[in-house]
C-alpha cells in the first residue's frame, strides 16, 4: 500500500472484530468482539490460554481470514473490502509472517529464501538479492547466506524466517510463537532482532505463551475466551535501582 | 543475605578498607542491595571477634584495611560449597495473599489474580527494558541479576495462570 501515513492514525485497528465458525447450534465464536489499535513502531504481544483466540486474531490481522463481525483496518483501509488480488499483494508486500512452522524452502539457500517474496513481486533479481542480503545482515546472518536451511541451526533458521518476513518495505510483522522450542539464549537473540526492527520503525504483533518473550513488548494484550480482558503497558518506572542501569 | 560472608568473599581476593568493601560489594552485585558503611564497620568488628578477619598494620580509622584469615577462608569455602535452601520457604506476600483469598469465600480470587498478572507483566517489561540497554559483556553482574529477576517474574506469571486454571476447574 502506498497511502501516506497520517499522524495519529494507527497502523492497524481492530474495530469490534469478531470471528465465528459454523452456523446455528454448532456456531462457535473463536474471537470477539475485540477492539484495539497498534501504532507504527510498536511491538505488541498477545497472551492467553490455549483456545483463547490468539491465532485467530493474528490471522485476521494478516488478512488470512475475514472477520464475521466488525472491521480490521490497515492504515485506515478495511481489509474485507480489498479485492482478492489486492489482498494477495498486501500479504506479499506489507505484511510479514513468522509461524511456528517456518516454511523455509529446503531447496533454496538462506539468501534465496529471503529474496523470493521480492522476486515474486517483480523486483529485479539483483535488487532483490541485495535487499535480502541486507535483511540477513540485520539478523546477523550475512555470513550464512549461502547455506541451505538443513545446514543451519534451529535459531539460525528462525532468524532467516524473520529476515524473510521483514525483507523489502513490509512494515507489519505477525509472529506466532516465533521462538518455538529454542533455548533461552537463542530465543532471546530472536526477540532482540524483533525488538530492534520495531525500534527501527517496523511494527509487530507477537503471539506467545512465554512471559519472558512478552516482556520485550511495549504492550501485552491478555485474551481469554476470545475477548481482551486486560493490557499491560510498561511505564518507565523504577526498579532495583533508582538510576537507569550502571 | 549474609553480609558477613559477602564481605569475606570480597576480602578473599584482596584486602580492603571499609568503604572499599562497600563499593566492591555493590559493584559485584550490580548495586541492587546498597550497603550502609556503618553496617560494614559493625560487621568487620564481629568478623574480627570471631577470628575471620584481621586489621592490617598501618593506618587506623577509616583508612584501616582488613584481610581475611585462614579461618575466614574456611568459613567462606563452606558457604560457597553449600547449596542455598529455601525450605521452609521464605514468607512470600503474593502466595499468602492468594491462599488467604481462596480461603475467604467473599473475595474474588480471579480478580486478584488478574490484577497481579498485569502488575507482574509490567514489572517483567521494565526488567526487559533494562536488559535491552545492558551490555552483557561489560555489565555481567547487572545482566545476570536481570535474568534472575525476569525468570522470577515469569515463574510468578505461570503460577498465577495455574491458580486460575485450578480455580476454574473447581468452579470458583
Amino acid at each position: 500500500m502506498t497511502a501516506p501515513r497520517r499522524d495519529g492514525e494507527p497502523l492497524l485497528r481492530f474495530e469490534d472484530v469478531g470471528r465465528g465458525y459454523g452456523d446455528g447450534p454448532h456456531a462457535v465464536r473463536a474471537l470477539g468482539p475485540v477492539r484495539f489499535d497498534v501504532r507504527s513502531g510498536e511491538l505488541v504481544a498477545v497472551m492467553g490460554p490455549s483456545g483463547s483466540g490468539k491465532t485467530t486474531l493474528l490471522s485476521l490481522a494478516g488478512a488470512l481470514e475475514r472477520p464475521t463481525e466488525g472491521r480490521v483496518l490497515l492504515r485506515g483501509r478495511d481489509l474485507a473490502t480489498l479485492s482478492a488480488p489486492a489482498r494477495a499483494a498486501l500479504r506479499r508486500r506489507d505484511i510479514g509472517y513468522v509461524f511456528q512452522d517456518l516454511n523455509l524452502l529446503p531447496g533454496l539457500t538462506a539468501l534465496e529464501n529471503v529474496s523470493l517474496p521480492l522476486e515474486l513481486d517483480g523486483v529485479r533479481l539483483a535488487a532483490a538479492r541485495e535487499e535480502a542480503r541486507a535483511a540477513l545482515d540485520a539478523v546477523g546472518l550475512a555470513s550464512l547466506a549461502a547455506r541451505f536451511p538443513d545446514d543451519l541451526s534451529g535459531g539460525e533458521r528462525q532468524r532467516v524466517a524473520i529476515a524473510r518476513a521483514f525483507v523489502g518495505p513490509r512494515e507489519l510483522l505477525l509472529a506466532d510463537e516465533p521462538t518455538g522450542n529454542l533455548d533461552s539464549v537463542t530465543g532471546e537473540r530472536v526477540l532482540r532482532h524483533l525488538r530492534a526492527a520495531c525500534d527501527g520503525g517496523r511494527t509487530a504483533i507477537l503471539v506467545t505463551h512465554d512471559p519472558s518473550h512478552a516482556g520485550w513488548a511495549d504492550r501485552v494484550l491478555f485474551l481469554r475466551d476470545g475477548v481482551l480482558v486486560d493490557e499491560a503497558a510498561s511505564g518507565a518506572g523504577c526498579l532495583v535501582r533508582v538510576e537507569d542501569g550502571p | 543475605m549474609s553480609i558477613p560472608l559477602s564481605l569475606l568473599a570480597i576480602l578473599s581476593d584482596r584486602s580492603a578498607h571499609g568503604y572499599g568493601l562497600k563499593s566492591r560489594f555493590e559493584e559485584s552485585t550490580a548495586g541492587a542491595w546498597p550497603l550502609n558503611v556503618g553496617q560494614v564497620y559493625t560487621t568487620l568488628r564481629r568478623l574480627e571477634r570471631d577470628g575471620l578477619v584481621l586489621p592490617e598494620e598501618g593506618e587506623g580509622g577509616a583508612r584501616q584495611t582488613w584481610r581475611i584469615t585462614d579461618a575466614g577462608r574456611t568459613a567462606l569455602e563452606e558457604w560457597f560449597g553449600t547449596p542455598v535452601e529455601d525450605d521452609p520457604p521464605a514468607r512470600d506476600e503474593l502466595s499468602i495473599k492468594v491462599l488467604l483469598a481462596v480461603a475467604a469465600d467473599a473475595v474474588d480470587v480471579t480478580d486478584i489474580v488478574q490484577r497481579q498478572r498485569v502488575a507482574t507483566m509490567e514489572r517483567l517489561q521494565r526488567y526487559t527494558r533494562r536488559k535491552r540497554a545492558a551490555d552483557p559483556e561489560r555489565e555481567l553482574p547487572w545482566t545476570l541479576l536481570l535474568d534472575a529477576l525476569i525468570l522470577k517474574a515469569e515463574a510468578e506469571l505461570k503460577w498465577l495462570d495455574l491458580c486460575e486454571a485450578r480455580l476454574a476447574e473447581r468452579g470458583r
